[in-house]
């Protein structure tokens, strides 16, 4: 028999039974949207991650005091001193910038608005390394580091929250745990969220910081330094170098270090297999749906095979060999899968941009992305789940004995 | 005498029913000739059915020999044997076993289909088929849209478009009224006298072995009486 005219009898006899066809159909449906939302919310969720840790820079590494693997006696902090050393691109040619920075949270107020917010001390050189351009004003200049200005570089957010608009608020004054800083810029919006905003935040020089804000037990120490390498092929090679003039200058014992490197790279492999073991996860619970749509299947073409007993039995007295038989029922329980799943997908289309316009209204904005791939997947597992499933029911059919089935009523 | 279709030589089936042997067949031999209208009659329990069953390549028999039109029959698998039914063996059942479905056209194409006739060459010979049991203005209709007798001449013609050695009529009239059970037996020997097609009746009704040239009587497996 030829195939068209194998799928237009399964067809055929699937429309006799609408009802259990389409219910029947109901569990792969949904069994193949959720594994597809699922994935789709997955795959969104990571871009949107891997974005955000982008937005930070490019090619970064973060270098911070002590370690956090081992036990390290008397680790020595970090020092303005140390970012100086990595900033000498003859000893450190991979290295483009650096970017030391010092940190707290601080009560900032202006006029009668007042918030915990967090303030940065940082070097002209931040503005590139961290990725932040300047939507209003200008960024914090070496003048203003060597002179210890009170000046301060706001994100937005701030400004908004402070003052209630954006935009006019050079020159105003804000004040960080109690003393006036001159608002010379504003920070463009990053967008994004999740861990700490990067638009609501107060940047002042790091030399202010120091001597007036942020006392620390070491003079000129800083939080951490933010290095940039030259390019993503150089990182490797920026990080050797960075390991190797802070290992002498702070005279640490051979294969103890008392300071730790993490790349930009590291956070987003991270950040991606922390996503993907999500997507995954989603996705294999979504699949369980599957199974059990799958098993409705299964169910409903073993009622279907004992219904039509008499049929097989006539198909075989006048020629049907067990393939035919065989072929009839597996492409009646493909097709039912196979149509299950593109209308799943239909239906997983709606859903993952239902669920990416309500997590936009909550403030976590998702772009769910259906990929091809995720769709032919489904598809495929689908049309896998119609076989495997309806191979039990079909072998059941095609192995009656035509007396027997004949005589069955 | 011509030529030997049916040619069964001791033919044994034992049936297992738990612990116990059915023995439904106890070495049953016949031969039926090209052409022959015969009628295998015999209470319920005589084996008539089972006979039927082997003859129609439906079973395999226990023990024994059986050549269908040459062809030995005895060790086949069951597709070989689904083969065999589909070149050799046209059925007539009592409750005409139309797919409710399809159309009677469609259901007459059934046996060509399996047989891997394509689908013009199909169509045309159960087109013809139809029209030599007079259905050739209801070739659309599906089985509910046809009357009784109507259905069993859409039977008739499915088991006559694979052009079969022989035609098995089990109970042919059992589900019809006395006209169109005479019909259909009217039917059948035209379809014999015309073509030569040979019929073997399995029945217990008298009047329909009395229109036969020949009746087998069985009685507990064995063949009690052959009017040969």
């Amino acid at each position: 028999m030829k195939i068209f005219q194998i799928i237009l009898e399964a067809l055929d006899s699937l429309i006799a039974n609408k009802m259990r066809s389409g219910l029947t159909m109901l569990g792969i449906v949904i069994g193949v949207a959720a594994v597809i939302a699922m994935m789709a919310i997955g795959a969104g969720v990571q871009n949107s991650i891997t974005g955000q840790i982008e937005g930070i820079g490019t090619n970064l590494i973060f270098v911070s005091s002590g370690n956090q693997q081992q036990d390290v006696r008397n680790p020595k902090p970090l020092t303005l001193a140390d970012a100086d050393a990595l900033a000498d691109p003859l000893a450190a040619p991979s290295i483009l910038a650096v970017a030391p920075s010092v940190g707290t949270n601080q009560e900032v107020s202006a006029g009668r608005e007042s918030s915990r917010i967090s303030v940065t001390g940082v070097t002209p050189a931040y503005a590139n390394v961290a990725n932040e351009t300047i939507a209003e004003g200008e960024f914090i200049s070496q003048e203003w580091l060597q002179g210890r200005s009170a000046v301060a570089v706001i994100g937005p957010d701030t400004a908004e929250r402070l003052f209630g608009y954006s935009v006019g608020t050079i020159g105003e004054t804000i004040r960080i745990a109690g003393t006036p800083y001159r608002v010379v810029g504003v920070l463009e919006a990053k967008g994004g969220s999740g861990f700490g905003s990067q638009d609501d935040r107060v940047l002042i020089p790091l030399t202010t910081a120091q001597s007036r804000l942020i006392q620390r037990n070491v003079r000129d120490s800083v939080d951490s330094i933010q290095v940039q390498a030259v390019n993503s092929e150089s990182v490797a090679a920026a990080t050797e170098e960075i390991s190797q003039i802070l290992r002498t200058r702070h005279h640490t014992e051979v294969g103890i270090d008392d300071f730790t490197l993490f790349s930009q790279d590291s956070i987003l492999n991270i950040a991606q297999s922390i996503t993907g073991i999500l997507t995954v996860f989603l996705g294999g619970i979504a699949g369980i749906s599957l199974l059990v749509g799958g098993i409705g299947i299964m169910n409903i073409m073993l009622v279907s095979v004992t219904e039509r007993t008499r049929e097989i039995g006539l198909r075989k007295a006048v020629g049907a060999r067990k393939r035919d038989i065989l072929v009839q029922f597996l492409t009646e329980s493909m097709l039912l899968s196979l149509l299950g799943g593109l209308v799943g997908i239909l239906l997983a289309v709606a859903l993952a941009y239902g669920i990416g316009a309500i997590a936009a209204a909550s403030g976590t904005p998702i772009d769910p992305s259906i990929t091809l791939s995720a769709v032919l997947l489904a598809t495929l597992f689908s049309m896998s789940v119609g076989l495997l499933f309806g191979i039990y029911p079909a072998n059941r059919a095609a192995n009656l004995q035509p007396v027997e089935a004949l005589r069955y009523e | 005498m011509s030529e030997i279709v049916v040619n069964a030589r001791d033919v044994t089936k034992v049936y297992k029913m738990g612990e116990f042997d059915v023995h439904a067949l106890r070495g049953v031999s016949l031969d039926i000739a090209r052409s022959e209208v015969v009628s295998i009659m015999g209470p319920s329990g005589s084996g008539k059915s089972t006979l039927m069953n082997v003859l129609g390549c439906l079973d395999r028999p226990t023990d024994g020999e059986y050549l269908l039109d040459g062809e030995k029959v005895e060790n086949l698998s069951d597709d070989q044997l689904s083969s065999i039914r589909n070149r050799k063996v046209g059925f007539v059942f009592q409750s005409f076993n139309l797919l409710p479905r399809q159309t009677a056209l469609t259901n007459v194409v059934l046996p060509l289909r399996y047989a891997g006739v394509n689908n013009q060459e199909a169509h045309e010979r159960a087109m013809a088929a139809l029209e030599k049991v007079g259905l050739g203005d209801r070739i659309k209709h599906r089985p509910n849209e046809l009357s009784g007798g109507q259905q069993q001449r859409v039977a008739i013609a499915r088991s006559l478009v694979n052009d079969p050695a022989v035609i098995l009529a089990d109970e042919p009239t059992g589900a019809l009224d006395s006209k169109s059970g005479q019909e259909i037996m009217e039917l059948l020997l035209k379809m014999n006298e015309e073509q030569g097609t040979t019929l073997i009746f399995v029945t217990h009704d008298p009047r329909i072995a009395a229109m036969t040239q020949r009746t087998i009587h069985l009685k507990d497996g064995l063949v009690e009486e052959d009017g040969l």
